[in-house]
Formats: C-alpha cells, sequence, structure tokens
C-alpha cells in the first residue's frame, strides 16, 4: 500500500491543481489576515470558508482523480497487489496531499503573521484539524461514488448532489424541522442532528470552542454544555472518526467486488 | 497449470461465460479464438482476477485464485488497449513496474531490442499507438514468468516490430513457458500458436490443434475452418 501511496502522493504533487489549491489557501490566508488584522477573526471567517469549500474540493477532487487514473489502476490490478491496497493507497495519496495543500497553505501566513504568540493557536488548529477530517471524509465519499458509478458525468452527478445535500439542504432541512416543532424540547434532537453530518458538526465544533456561543442564546449554551467539555470534544472526533472509517471500509468492500 | 472450471459471468442481462471448463497444461502457446463478445477477454481478466466470476474456480499453478494477489507474480499480462498515466515518463514508468513487483528484470535488452531509447524521456501521452504498444510488450516481457497472457499483441505495430515480437514469443515458448494469446488476426495465429481454444457463446466450442480443426471442419485452409465455425452457428 505504501508503494501505491508513494505513486499516487508524486503523480499528485506534480499535478497542476494542488499547487492552485495550495496558492488559493495562501492567498486566502494572507488577505483575511491584512484585512481583519486579527488571528482570532480571521479564523472566524476562515472557518465559515472551510466548512463549505474544503468538502466541496475533497469531493470533486477524489471523484475527478479516480476518473482520470483508471487507467493506472487496471495496469496496478494485473500487478501481484491486494485491491485493498491498491484502493486505500490511491485514496490516502488524494486525502493527503489535499489536506497538506490546505495546511500549509494556512499555516505559512498564520505563522509568518505570528500564529505562536498569539492565544488564538488552539482555535486555529481546531481549524486546521477539521479541515484535514473534512477533506479525508469527502475524499473517501467520492471515491465510493466513483467505484460505484462507470459513468463519469453521473458519479460527478451524484459527488456534487452529496456535498450539496451536506453542505446546504441538511440544514435547511433541519431548521425547518426545528421551526416546525419548536413547541417541543429540541436539545436533544438537535445535538443529534448536528451530529449526524459531518459539515455541521464541524461548524457547531469550531464555533463554540470560539466563545461566541452566547449569540446562540439558549440552544447555544446545552450545545456549549456538551461540545464544550472534553467529553463533547471526544465524542465529537469519535464521531469524526467514524464519518472517515464507514466510507473506507465500504470503499475497500466496493473495490473487491468490482470488475475492472 | 490453468485449470478452470464451470465459470460463469453476466454483465448485467449479459452472458459471457456460461459454464466454461478449460484446462491448459505447461508448456506451449494457446490461442484463444472466437468472435466479437464471445468472452475472450472475460476469461483473460477472469485469470487475471480483474473480473470477478459469478460461478466456478480457476486454478493457477495448483491454487484457487479467488481473492489472491501474490499468485499474480507468475503472470506477464500485456493488455489489449495499451491506456498508461499520460504523465509519467517511459523510464518512469518501468522503474514503477520494477518496483512494484519487487524484482529484476531484463527491460534493458528490450528497450534496446524494441528500439526504445529515444523515447525514454517522453511522456506516455505523447506516444503515438504503436510505439505505446512497444512500451507496453516491453512492460510485459521484462519479468521471468512461467505465464504468459498476451490479449491482441499485434495492435499497432509495424512490419519490423512485429517480427521482433515473433521471435520474442518464440523465445519464450523454447524456455518452457506457457503463453496465452488473443487475436483476431488469423495468419498470426496460424503461425504461433500450437493449439487453438475456440469461443463461441460463452463456452468453448473447440479444443485442439490447428490440424484437428481443419479435419473437423473439412477446410482445407485455417481461416476457411474458423469462418465455416462461424456460419454454421449463426447462418
Amino acid at each position: 500500500m505504501l508503494k501505491i501511496l508513494k505513486y499516487s502522493f508524486y503523480d499528485l504533487m506534480r499535478s497542476r491543481w494542488n499547487y492552485v489549491y495550495f496558492v488559493f489557501y495562501f492567498l486566502l490566508g494572507m488577505v483575511l489576515l491584512f484585512l481583519n488584522n486579527d488571528i482570532s477573526k480571521a479564523v472566524i471567517t476562515l472557518m465559515n470558508i472551510i466548512i463549505v469549500l474544503v468538502p466541496l474540493i475533497g469531493t470533486i477532487f477524489g471523484v475527478m482523480y479516480y476518473y482520470n487514473s483508471k487507467e493506472f489502476t487496471e495496469l496496478l490490478l494485473a500487478q501481484p497487489l491486494k485491491r485493498s491496497s491498491i484502493f486505500l493507497g490511491q485514496y490516502l495519496g488524494v486525502a493527503l496531499s489535499l489536506s497538506m495543500s490546505l495546511i500549509l497553505g494556512l499555516g505559512i501566513p498564520f505563522l509568518f503573521y505570528g500564529l505562536f504568540k498569539s492565544n488564538a493557536i488552539w482555535n486555529f488548529s481546531l481549524l486546521i484539524i477539521t479541515g484535514s477530517f473534512l477533506t479525508f471524509i469527502f475524499t473517501a465519499l467520492a471515491f465510493n461514488i466513483a467505484l460505484s458509478n462507470e459513468n463519469k458525468i453521473k458519479g460527478f452527478g451524484y459527488a456534487i448532489l452529496v456535498w450539496l445535500l451536506l453542505a446546504i439542504i441538511y440544514d435547511g432541512v433541519f431548521l425547518m424541522s426545528l421551526i416546525l416543532f419548536e413547541d417541543y424540547p429540541l436539545d436533544k434532537f438537535s445535538l443529534i442532528g448536528t451530529m449526524l453530518n459531518p459539515i455541521d458538526l464541524s461548524r457547531t465544533l469550531i464555533l463554540l470552542k470560539l466563545d461566541i456561543s452566547a449569540l446562540l442564546g439558549y440552544t447555544g449554551a446545552v450545545f456549549k454544555q456538551f461540545f464544550g467539555t472534553n467529553f463533547g470534544l471526544m465524542v465529537s472526533f469519535i464521531m469524526l472518526t467514524f464519518w472517515v472509517i464507514f466510507p473506507v471500509f465500504r470503499m475497500v468492500y466496493k473495490s473487491k467486488r468490482k470488475d475492472f | 497449470m490453468v485449470t478452470i472450471q464451470n465459470l460463469h459471468k453476466k454483465f448485467g442481462q449479459n452472458k459471457v461465460l456460461s459454464g466454461l471448463n478449460l484446462d491448459i497444461k505447461e508448456g506451449g502457446i494457446f490461442a484463444v479464438l472466437g468472435p466479437n463478445g464471445s468472452g475472450k477477454t472475460t476469461l483473460i481478466k477472469a485469470i487475471l482476477g480483474m473480473v470477478i466470476p459469478d460461478k466456478g474456480t480457476i486454478h493457477l499453478f495448483e491454487k484457487n485464485i479467488k481473492n489472491q494477489s501474490a499468485y499474480r507474480n507468475n503472470i506477464d499480462y500485456l493488455p489489449q488497449i495499451a491506456n498508461f498515466p499520460s504523465n509519467l515518463k517511459v523510464k518512469e514508468l518501468i522503474k514503477m513496474i520494477k518496483d512494484l513487483r519487487g524484482r529484476a528484470a531484463n527491460d534493458n535488452q528490450l528497450i534496446k531490442q524494441f528500439k526504445l531509447e529515444p523515447y525514454l524521456d517522453k511522456k506516455l501521452g505523447n506516444l503515438s499507438g504503436g510505439t505505446k504498444q512497444k512500451v507496453n510488450i516491453v512492460l510485459t516481457f521484462m519479468f521471468n514468468s512461467p505465464l504468459i497472457i498476451l490479449d491482441e499483441p499485434t495492435s499497432g505495430l509495424d512490419p519490423i516490430s512485429l517480427l521482433r515480437l515473433k521471435d520474442l514469443i518464440q523465445t519464450e515458448k523454447a524456455n518452457g513457458k506457457t503463453i496465452l494469446i488473443t487475436s483476431h488476426i488469423m495468419s498470426f495465429v496460424e503461425e504461433v500458436s500450437d493449439e487453438i481454444v475456440f469461443l463461441l457463446e460463452g463456452q468453448i466450442y473447440f479444443k485442439g490443434t490447428i490440424n484437428e480443426l481443419k479435419t473437423k471442419t473439412n477446410q482445407p485452409n485455417f481461416e476457411h475452418a474458423i469462418a465455416s465455425i462461424l456460419t454454421e452457428n449463426h447462418a
């Protein structure tokens, strides 16, 4: 698996897209820091962008890489290699290179701005960690979709749909149901609802760490009580890990039964 | 060496292999023939583990290949369409495959034989179809494996390269290897193969030497013999 990972990673490192992604985050970090003139505020703005953009890039890039490397995959399948190591290696190659672009692209401007001297370092680390988690989650989802669909156009369509569903539609439905059932106690419901969507989970996690939960009123207090504690943080990370592991398992399972 | 029992494979509604039985002994050149869509490539891909059969077993070197991967160390495979990652250089691709197999290879000799030196630093995406096929041949023959599978090896080759390929196949045969070939070019098959396996509607219709086929069909030459099978079964 490590050999495949190595070749996929090199392959991606040579492709232009990874640098575009890196430069984008680099410029974004720079601009936000200079506009906000404050690390904490820059982190909040960044969060709003990362929460939506990282999943989108992960999904699109994952699907694109899978379809583009079809030939490479077929070449590998005829070699004495396990299917699970071929696909895991490729998946990790994509997810790692995307995470690296994110970490370096945002890390470098913040470092130069004096991240280590500020007290926003934990918030910033949390942002980077959830960003990496989201990359791993959505790349895995993308590989799942691409493995299940021979047709490129269909694959891309489903991938965008999954992103749209988790990033936007889920929130809408969630909000509607909160309004619809506002006569009932909804703390547990909203807590569980948040946990089930990795994007919502990441957003809540960061918001609450940023100490602006007072803006959220009573629900915010309930959330703060849960996510603010170490227990809540642990549960959230376990959920995010589960969101990585489940698609990866399905990917390995699917790949073992597929004809090439 | 290769034992296939009751192999079934369906792609959606399309039955490609239906209860195929095949036994191939060690040593010699076997040509797998059949009309378009008769399941030649599916059979080969099933042997390689790229297509997973619905039913039936495949034994290679006396071992069931189901869910195995290490056995492919003993197979050299030439795919039908030489699709390589287009942003890799020829040199890098050869190095990568050698690294993945973790075995010594006689790639230099083959590169010289097929005059590929000027292309080593070129990207695979910029090569012509014939040159790609030559790279394909080098990748296939550089390892010394007992079973060689060639899917349409002649496609895109110029006459000189074709001659070299035939030489190569004969040398490997002399080394006691088992070679499986599929091809649509009957003269090529007639020239190189010891035995033919004729697939029809997902089953083995005929297995034996070319002379046996001629007697069976009462035809004086090989091409007519093949044609007569097809007209008898489809007309």
